[in-house]
């Protein structure tokens, strides 16, 4: 297996809780990874940890290893800005920025100097809206707010947002649980068209989902990884009788 | 069955509506006879010249002139103290929420911020003045403006700091998850979302600005003419609301009551037009 993401150890407390207990999983390149498990298994604690989003929550304590190309991302000489750049992160739900819908895909492109001057910007934004498939819906008014998008149109520009930044990994921390169906569908799509180029780590709390989009599966249970491996293997012939139980819907 | 009934709970609720109510007419009150009075008392007194002479000899005993001096030295004051407080409200309020935050240095300069609200003005506008008698400065447009800006300063800090606490979670943490640091949050995402709080907080200040007497009674001074360089002392519109009242001649304190109702169209104009300009710039902001 090509692995992307090795996690190494990984103890994560809230205050005096241990959320995470010695997790140690290899995510592979350019594939999906679905992390499932039922709610409060610490499954987007792990998610958040693999961007640094873990240290912005108050009162929380790290350790272990998290290996990106076998590069330490919380080791001390790494620069917190460039993890992020390299893991993008769709949210639950989405957020655009307070501005138009040009400069949404446009902020990360700015921020890190990508382009030099307007035309290979306003290039490259046509060129990911297109990815995220928005384009034909916005592509006539792209100084309009950001927020006058329906909450599916605003997913999708998330998407282009975070792309635009060149991003090799790609995290959604339930990134459909709050679109309706048909939008939920196009960003399911979406993600299913990027795994060619990207790495996609998605956390999910419905199994069917997993099923449709996993090549690669984690479940977890009670801050523990219970059995990883490719989705195949772990829907059709679970090792652990827990795993089974929650396949089964006992949760 | 649903027909209403005089339970206790409706009682009390008659009672702390009727109790809002009061309160807010005794309020209206108060604000609409002082709004009366300037009106009835200025009015007759108010006519062009008030707005576009400076006084001639002989105005405080009734002679001709208007009040273009104290007009122009108001707005130069406020609007240079306010321009100065802005310059170092923003950094600060951004500061504190970004890098601060509730930690304990964070809430000692919150409440020293407090603290420096709720002194007296005259107080700045006697320790402005030992400390142009240390540098030797004179009463001037410049002192003015520094003195106002510290007047400013703490109520347009709090006022910034208490907008931008407010800023969704969310929405920093997109910011972030670009790769954003910290200052880029602060500049790029936080002062465009909380843009028409801020406004608000800039027209807050300069309302205090604008409408201080005591704290440029000594360190602007007062002059009949239009101040044309920072270092020559000025008029404003309290002061003259102030000095023209005090003459025993009714038709110089009826100037001076239009003295006080062009201040307060001037603070009126100001506050539609900067709402107007903040509701065609938060277009962007997310609800």
């Amino acid at each position: 297996m090509d692995t992307h993401i090795r996690v190494r150890n990984l103890n994560a407390f809230y205050g005096k809780q241990q959320a995470l207990k010695d997790v140690n999983i290899e995510i592979p390149r350019k594939q999906v990874t679905v992390i499932m498990g039922p709610s409060g298994c610490g499954k987007s604690t792990l998610l958040k940890t693999l961007n640094r989003f873990l240290e912005l929550t108050d009162d929380t304590k790290i350790s272990g290893e998290v290996l990106v190309d076998e590069q330490d991302i919380y080791a001390r000489d790494v620069d917190v800005t460039e993890v992020r750049k390299r893991v993008g992160l769709l949210a639950q739900r989405p957020s655009p920025l307070p501005m138009s819908i040009y400069e949404n895909v446009a902020y990360g492109m700015h921020i890190h100097q990508m382009r030099n001057d307007r035309v290979s910007y306003k290039q490259a934004v046509k060129h990911y809206l297109e990815i995220a498939g928005l384009w034909d819906e916005v592509g006539k008014r792209l100084h309009d707010p950001a927020t006058s998008l329906s909450i599916g149109q605003q997913q999708r520009l998330c998407l282009a947002r975070g792309l635009a930044v060149e991003p090799e990994i790609i995290l959604g921390d339930e990134p459909t649980s709050a679109l309706d169906p048909i939008s939920a569908q196009n960003v399911e799509k979406r993600l299913l068209d990027l795994k060619e180029h990207y790495t996609i780590v998605i956390v999910t709390h419905t199994l069917r989902q997993a099923k449709r989009l996993a090549d690669y599966v984690i479940y977890m249970y009670l801050g523990e990884v219970v059995e990883a491996g490719p989705a195949q293997e772990v829907f059709n012939n679970p090792k652990h009788e827990r795993t089974r139980a929650y396949l089964e819907g006992q949760f | 069955m649903m027909k209403k009934r005089w339970q206790r709970r409706h009682l009390i609720e008659a009672f702390v509506k009727g109790l809002m109510i009061v309160s807010f007419l005794i309020v209206a009150a108060g604000l609409g006879e002082i709004l009366w009075t300037i009106l009835v008392q200025g009015l007759p007194a108010l006519n062009w010249a008030m707005v576009t002479q400076v006084p001639q000899g002989g105005f405080y005993l009734g002679k001709g002139g208007g009040v273009l001096n104290a007009i122009l030295g108001s707005l130069y004051l406020a609007g240079g103290g306010t321009l100065l407080a802005l310059i170092f409200s923003l950094p600060i309020a951004l500061y504190l929420e970004t890098y601060l935050g509730d930690s304990d240095w964070g809430r000692y300069v919150r409440l020293s911020l407090d603290v420096l609200w709720g002194i007296p003005t005259i107080v700045y506008g006697v320790f402005g003045f030992i400390i142009m008698l240390a540098i030797g400065l004179r009463a001037s447009l410049l002192a003015g403006i520094v003195v106002l800006s510290l007047v400013e300063l703490p109520i347009m800090v709090r006022a910034m700091d208490e907008v931008i606490r407010r800023m969704p979670v969310d929405l920093e943490q997109a910011a972030l998850a670009l790769g954003s640091t910290k200052l880029e949050v602060a500049v790029r995402v936080v002062t465009r979302q909380m843009l028409p709080g801020i406004i608000t907080a800039i027209l807050l200040a300069f309302g205090r600005g604008i409408g201080d007497a005591a704290s440029v009674l000594f360190t602007a001074g007062y002059t009949d003419r239009i101040p044309t360089s920072l270092m020559q002392p000025t008029a404003s519109l309290p002061l003259a609301v102030f000095f023209q009242l005090g003459t025993p001649y009714p038709i110089v304190q009826q100037r001076g009551y239009a003295s006080a109702l062009i201040l307060t169209i001037i603070v009126l104009i100001i506050s539609i037009s900067s709402r107007w300009i903040s509701s065609h710039l938060n277009k962007y902001t997310v609800k």
